[in-house]
């Protein structure tokens, strides 16, 4: 990519009404206003998901699924409502095939977990070198456990998923293939429905890590023919604590539970435990009800703004954010396809001339400017990209030009004391 | 942190005090404009420490800092506490001379003694200790207490 000076003439999207919906934004941070690019750890919450959780708190708590009385009548109904929510959000066929977890990092590891039994060893399982360690140590496990041997799948030189070299691996008939929707790292976005479709022809399961996908895309399970799709409430602007774990029903249905407890069992005595249904039988305990309340109502809220017209805003600020650094000069991007032909989502990775990024990371939070700098969980990739780690930027939906326009000022500001 | 065997020992006449320079620089700091200035400031704190030879940034010397490295060696003589450190970034290594400006050469009791929130809230550096950051300062801070202590294990 080069830098262009000329981008970008097209408007930006006027969505001011969108990013007053979030009260964290408006704040000042010693002289500067809050300027947060760090939504891929997690974005900023809206305040229509802050009221149904204090809603919740104030009016309908009570436990759900003992709907003796009316308020746990009322909390289970809310708590079901948002499942429902949920599969509709993803295009899944059935509800049931949506369990809530504690985010991504639990829901990998309940398939890892309880796959266990039917993996063998020697199985393979192959996994996306620019993975997050969420959906990496959870499979290291499971081959522990059963002897299963994991290759990682190459990146060309570009850091996009060598398809080459995946399509010779796939020969060897992996068990399970363990892919990323988009890069937590790099905003790397994988051809997700042709990556499926070949492992799945190899007879492969696939499970795909979602979380930086979600806010960002229109997600149809079905179309995905994914046979799990895992994602987090905390990054697509609802609470922490409260994530998705959905699965193909037969698949989903052939999971040995990785908790055990109360809510998951039909019928339990000393001799014998019988496991209820799904979804239930993935969901042992009492749950994050409230999250679970909060995550529905950052999808009423997403459902409620004109998606194309945020993916074009979205889009045109990534453009921009990178146009703006590569003019700033003495910054190298990691992860931008060569030829330009796939656009990164929601984040970007750099560095500022050989300086190290924790310098550059602490100089801008001296200017109230919040990024990553480090190895974003992905060590893996970091060490194929031959770093000790990079900075990143990444936006939200209530992102605007002027956001950019201080992070650049600011790392001007950093350059001129580095360098 | 595990005890570093002695044969990846820097020599021991790389133990010495800090340049007077140096000691006066950190004092400068509190005097400092803006955060612009603090921060150039504290960059070249880091650039007047000795540099610790390559050879020995070594893992068994590293104090864990999550994002950036650390090293850290230690050594006594005659009742005082010397020490060797380096960081590969260029504001956790002026944040650590601050460190050895205050601890070194010290006895046991004055680096026991030694505040070092107290140190960084003077200079307007707090937030650079908490627990939230990844730079290593906290652990580097008590890691040179350990040793005066004599309780590295």
């Amino acid at each position: 990519m080069k830098p262009n000076p000329s981008l970008p003439s097209a408007d930006f999207y006027d969505h001011q009404p969108i990013r007053d919906q979030f009260p964290t934004l408006k704040q000042t941070i010693g002289d500067h206003p809050l300027c947060y690019l760090d939504t891929a750890a997690t974005s900023q919450k809206p305040q229509a998901v802050i009221d149904a959780m204090t809603e919740y708190y104030q009016l309908n708590n009570a436990n759900v699924h003992r709907a003796a009385h009316q308020l746990s009548t009322r909390a289970t109904q809310q708590y079901e409502a948002v499942r429902q929510q949920v599969a509709h959000f993803i295009h899944a066929k059935h509800q049931q095939e949506i369990i809530f977890t504690h985010g991504t990092t639990e829901s990998i590891n309940m398939v890892a977990y309880g796959l266990t039994a039917q993996v063998q060893p020697n199985d393979l399982i192959l996994i996306d070198t620019a993975a997050h360690h969420a959906n990496i140590v959870p499979w290291q496990e499971l081959a522990k456990r059963t002897g299963a041997i994991i290759k990682p799948i190459p990146l060309t030189a570009d850091a996009q998923l060598d398809i080459n070299a995946y399509e010779q691996l796939l020969q060897a008939k992996p068990t399970l293939v363990a892919l990323c929707h988009v890069s937590n790292a790099l905003g790397t976005v994988n051809p997700i429905i042709d990556l499926i479709a070949m492992a799945k022809n190899a007879g492969a399961l696939t499970l795909v890590d979602g979380a930086q996908a979600v806010a960002h895309l229109e997600i149809d399970v079905q179309q995905m023919d994914c046979d799990f799709y895992v994602f987090s409430g905390h990054k697509m602007y609802g609470p922490t604590g409260v994530g998705i774990l959905y699965g193909r029903f037969e698949q989903l249905n052939t999971l040995t539970p990785m908790l055990t407890g109360g809510e998951m069992i039909k019928t339990v005595s000393f001799d014998r435990t019988e496991y209820g249904e799904l979804p239930n039988r993935l969901e042992a305990g009492t749950p994050a009800i409230a999250e679970v309340i909060g995550l529905g109502a950052a999808i009423t809220f997403l459902q409620g703004l004109p998606r194309e017209q945020i993916k074009a805003h979205e889009q045109l600020l990534m453009r921009y954010l990178q146009q703006q650094l590569l003019n700033l000069g003495d910054i190298t991007l990691y992860g931008v396809s060569n030829d330009n032909s796939q656009s990164n989502i929601g984040s970007v990775a750099f560095n500022v001339a050989n300086e190290h990024h924790q310098d550059v990371g602490i100089l801008l939070d001296q200017q109230a400017v919040a990024i990553r700098c480090g190895h974003h969980c992905a060590m893996p990739l970091m060490s194929q990209l031959k770093l000790s780690g990079c900075c990143r930027a990444s936006i939200g939906i209530y992102t605007n030009k002027h956001d950019i326009d201080q992070f650049i000022h600011a790392l001007n500001t950093v350059k001129e004391l580095l360098l | 942190m595990t005890q570093i065997s002695t044969k990846n020992m820097p020599d021991s006449q790389l133990f010495t005090l800090l340049p007077a320079e140096l000691i006066a620089a950190v004092n400068q700091i509190e005097q400092a404009n803006n955060w612009q200035d603090k921060y150039r400031q504290i960059m070249l704190l880091g650039k007047q420490l000795p540099k610790l030879p390559d050879h020995l940034k070594q893992e068994d010397a590293q104090v864990k800092g999550c994002e950036s490295q650390a090293w850290l060696y230690h050594h006594q003589q005659n009742g005082q506490h010397f020490y060797l450190a380096d960081s590969d970034a260029r504001i956790v290594k002026g944040l650590i001379a601050i460190l050895l400006v205050a601890n070194q050469g010290k006895t046991t009791e004055q680096i026991t003694q030694f505040d070092v929130h107290h140190c960084f809230d003077t200079l307007g550096l707090s937030g650079q200790l908490s627990p939230s950051r990844t730079n290593g300062l906290a652990a580097l801070a008590s890691a040179i207490k350990h040793y005066a202590r004599g309780n590295i294990t």
